[in-house]
């Protein structure tokens, strides 16, 4: 591994990305970094939530409830979007065969799923005075209930194997195989909706929202993008420091030894 | 080419040496579908409309029972290692064994829903449905399932593992082999469920075989 990182250290143009591919650098880089993406996502949080209580209106026709959307909402995007990011990093894990795409894998599941929760359990609270039932199988409902079962089996499948190598890979390639298989599963649970047809609730008439919402919605997104960014670093942190516990820059390192 | 058929010829023969294992399947298939109408009632509306998705479901578990079987026997004994270090292509090989099994835990399902169909009060019209759903499905069942018994070859809990793995990419095949039944019965269009089948066939057929070669390659090295 360190050969081959020298050979691309002389090319000057490649340098950066593939030292930092190397858990022994980018561990102190991933330390220096948590602090500003905690402090990112406290200040898009703060702004986010001061928004989205204070300066939002109350719904017209949904009143104060709705303010759950802004947790809701984020959280929703959040989950989806880190399934391809982590199936991404896995990919390339599996292609390069860098340990530390794996290792990023391996972090984001556990915060995608607490994502595709934390959305199905705020739609849940959202949908009681809102629909008057705590579950509709709808579409998106529903996709995201499978979103969370696939992150499951991701989190399973790796907790399962013991040597850590075979995990990546074979983590890699179902997290590969889920990601091609969310649109199919996404378009066939919105078909059969529209074919049972049966409570039919609408999730796009709601009415155009208002600008300080959108405001709001936005914000706290951000937050949420700084939040998961900030504890996928510090669990590669202890991924990297479990895994390579044999070498000698962790029994170096202050924190090991103190 | 030869290859696949000896594969097949070879797992064929593997099965009948030690029939009980697939008759359980199958089985248990008989048996599930069985305990609906004993749980729910024997109200004949009830039980056709509930048939379709009953059947799906029970169709879907019992292809589950025999799927760790795949490659487990051949991982345990040595066999699969062979196969890899043979120099015909991986590929072909995993295509034969899935076509093995599908022959024994997927064609006899079809074969066998008919009969359960007629308990369940189902029309002739439907029971043709319900057929052709299955052998279109049921193809998908065995190449997705394949994904999972390479992923989870000799882990612990193997076999809960990869029904938590599989089950969720089901939900398609479910969704529209249960909903053409269902269509069929309401009398709506069924072609539509059924060209989604195919689709869903040979995009299995295209990828699936060489998904499950690379995670074999992992489970071995």
């Amino acid at each position: 591994m360190s050969q081959v990182n020298n050979i691309f250290a002389s090319n000057t143009r490649w340098i950066n990305w593939f030292k930092l591919s190397s858990p022994s650098t980018f561990y102190p880089v991933a330390g220096k970094l948590i602090p500003i993406f905690w402090a990112l996502s406290a200040i898009f949080g703060v702004a986010g939530l001061w928004i989205s209580f204070f300066v939002a209106p109350i719904d017209a026709v949904q009143g104060q409830g709705y303010r759950i959307i802004f947790v809701h909402v984020p959280a929703s995007w959040m989950s989806m979007f880190i399934y391809l990011v982590m199936a991404a990093w896995a990919g390339l894990g599996l292609i390069f065969n860098t340990r530390l795409s794996a290792m990023m894998a391996q972090a984001l599941a556990p915060i995608g799923a607490w994502m595709a929760f934390l959305s199905l359990w705020t739609g849940a609270f959202w949908g009681k005075p809102m629909w008057g039932t705590w579950w509709v199988w709808d579409a998106r409902l529903t996709s995201e209930l499978i979103l969370l079962f696939l992150y499951l089996g991701f989190i399973a499948l790796q907790a399962a194997i013991d040597n850590p190598r075979r995990a990546d890979k074979a983590g890699a390639i179902l997290a590969l195989v889920g990601a091609v298989n969310v649109p199919i599963i996404y378009f066939s649970v919105k078909w059969w909706n529209t074919l049972h047809q049966g409570a039919s609730v609408s999730l796009t008439k709601a009415p155009a929202m208002a600008q300080t919402m959108l405001w709001g919605m936005l914000l706290m997104a951000l937050c949420f993008w700084m939040y998961s960014i900030a504890v996928s670093l510090m669990r590669v942190r202890t991924l990297i420091l479990e895994r390579e516990t044999h070498s000698d820059w962790v029994r170096q390192l202050k924190e090991v030894n103190s | 080419m030869n290859a696949f058929f000896v594969i097949i010829h070879r797992d064929l023969l593997l099965v009948m040496r030690r029939k009980s294992e697939v008759l359980t399947a199958l089985f248990f298939f008989v048996v599930v579908t069985s305990l609906f109408p004993l749980g729910i009632g024997a109200d004949a509306a009830l039980l056709r409309k509930i048939a379709p998705g009953v059947l799906w479901v029970a169709a879907l578990l019992s292809t589950l029972l025999g799927l760790q079987r795949m490659f487990a026997t051949d991982y345990l004994d040595g066999a699969l290692e062979q196969l890899i270090l043979t120099p015909q292509s991986l590929v072909l090989l995993v295509a034969g064994k899935v076509t093995a099994h599908w022959l024994v835990s997927g064609l006899p399902l079809v074969l066998l829903a008919p009969i359960i169909g007629i308990q369940f009060d189902l029309d002739a019209s439907s029971l043709y449905v319900l057929m052709g759903s299955l052998l279109l499905g049921t193809p998908v069942l065995s190449l997705l399932g394949s994904i999972g018994a390479a992923l989870t070859l000799g882990v612990r809990g193997g076999s809960v593992l990869m029904s938590l793995l599989i089950l969720p990419l089901y939900i398609p095949v479910l969704i529209f082999g249960a909903g053409a039944v269902y269509a069929n019965s309401v009398g709506l269009d069924i072609s539509g469920h059924f060209s989604l089948l195919g689709a869903l066939l040979l995009l299995a057929l295209a990828f699936v075989p060489w998904v499950s070669a690379a995670a074999l390659k992992i489970a071995i090295e």
